[in-house]
């Protein structure tokens, strides 16, 4: 049996399609089945993050309606084997689909599959409890901005309320360097105000907005701070200790150099 | 950037980061109680009416705020006292 985690945030524009689409990435490289599945129905994007909207030919509601079979619904991923995708329909309405319905459609997936990663709507509303329905567990992402992390203290309120008790944070888009300036929270601080166990960050690096551009999730073959850091998320969720990257010790050139004189000062 | 820093320095101005922190602390926790937010000065002054019953109070140092700790939420309060009424202090004595 599976683990159905719903990846979810209450603001929008986070990074929730984006950390989805990765972290399946990164557990299917690591020998695991993952069905990735979007719950943002009417407003579905997984598919084009992952670069696989050419062959979504069935969706959610087409399961849901009898008209095709859940695992003949599922999109293969070519570039890694044991990666699929339920994508949501673009038609249908969030209330078309009930959270009945989803518990089922993540119940059949958890016997096939390791993982099951629901890609959530933003908001609070019924794409929400959807999302939520079938999910085991949750991963809330937050920028270190005011708005998100308020959103992601709410989202959690409303996860607990649900009865989902194993609730773990991603920081997204940290950049350590106005970390180290004092001009943004660090990760420190948002662990500290929403008091949630950290899973990971995730610094901001353009490299994301390249590679899905081109239709790729930044972990499948680029060797980039963001596409690192998904892995070590990945061997997280797996349970194995990974410690927190230095990512605000690796920040700047300076840092490097310092680093640099210090080894050789100490040798 | 450096001048940045030093200006903020000599305005003591903190960190953009702790003022964030620190409003959001507030708001997080006005969210969860669904409290309105003026409600702790309110009951700061009611708090302080109280005391100054029994105490002579330094009220330009007292500090009424609420703190989440572990999901759960209390109201702290640090109230520095002067000393005790003098009217008070009598009717201690003539209960010795």
């Amino acid at each position: 049996m599976g683990r159905a985690i719903v990846i979810t945030s209450g603001k929008g524009g986070v990074g929730k399609t984006t950390a989805t689409a990765n972290l399946g990435t990164a557990l299917a490289m690591a020998g695991r089945k993952v069905a990735l599945v979007d719950a943002d129905v009417g407003l579905r994007n997984l598919d084009l993050v992952m670069g696989l909207e050419s062959r979504v030919v069935y969706t959610s509601m087409d399961v849901i309606e009898g008209k095709c079979d859940l695992f003949k619904a599922l999109v293969p991923d070519r570039r890694v084997p044991n990666l699929k995708l339920l994508a949501a329909s673009q038609k249908a309405k969030k209330e078309d689909i009930s959270p009945e319905q989803m518990r089922e459609i993540c119940k059949k997936l958890k016997e096939e599959f390791d993982y099951v990663l629901i890609d959530s709507p933003a908001g609070i509303e019924r794409g929400f409890r959807n999302a939520v329905a079938g999910a085991d567990e949750a991963i809330v992402i937050t920028t270190p901005e005011v708005a998100a992390v308020r959103d992601a203290d709410r989202v959690i309120g409303l996860l607990q309320a649900e009865g989902i008790t194993e609730i773990k944070l991603i920081i997204n888009r940290l950049a350590p360097r106005m970390v180290k300036k004092g001009d943004m929270l660090s990760q420190e601080d948002v662990v500290e105000i929403l008091s949630v166990e950290l899973l990971g960050i995730v610094p901001e690096d353009k490299n994301i907005l390249i590679s899905t551009n081109r239709g790729f999730p930044v972990t499948l073959n680029m060797k980039s701070a963001a596409a690192e850091a998904f892995r070590r998320i990945a061997r997280r969720l797996e349970g194995e200790e990974v410690d927190f990257s230095d990512l605000i010790e690796n920040g700047g050139f300076f840092d490097k150099l310092r680093k640099l004189f210090s080894r050789n000062g100490k040798e | 950037m450096i001048i940045d820093r030093i200006i903020r320095f000599l305005k003591r101005e903190p960190l953009s980061k702790e003022v964030a922190k620190n409003r959001l602390k507030l708001v997080i926790i006005q969210d969860r109680l669904g409290v309105e937010p003026d409600i702790v000065d309110v009951l700061k002054d009611e708090i302080i009416g109280v005391l100054t019953k029994y105490f002579e109070i330094d009220t330009d140092q007292v500090d009424v705020s609420l703190h989440r700790e572990e999901g759960s939420v209390a109201l702290v309060a640090s109230i520095p006292i002067l000393s005790m009424k003098e009217r008070l202090r009598g009717k201690a004595a003539q209960n010795r």
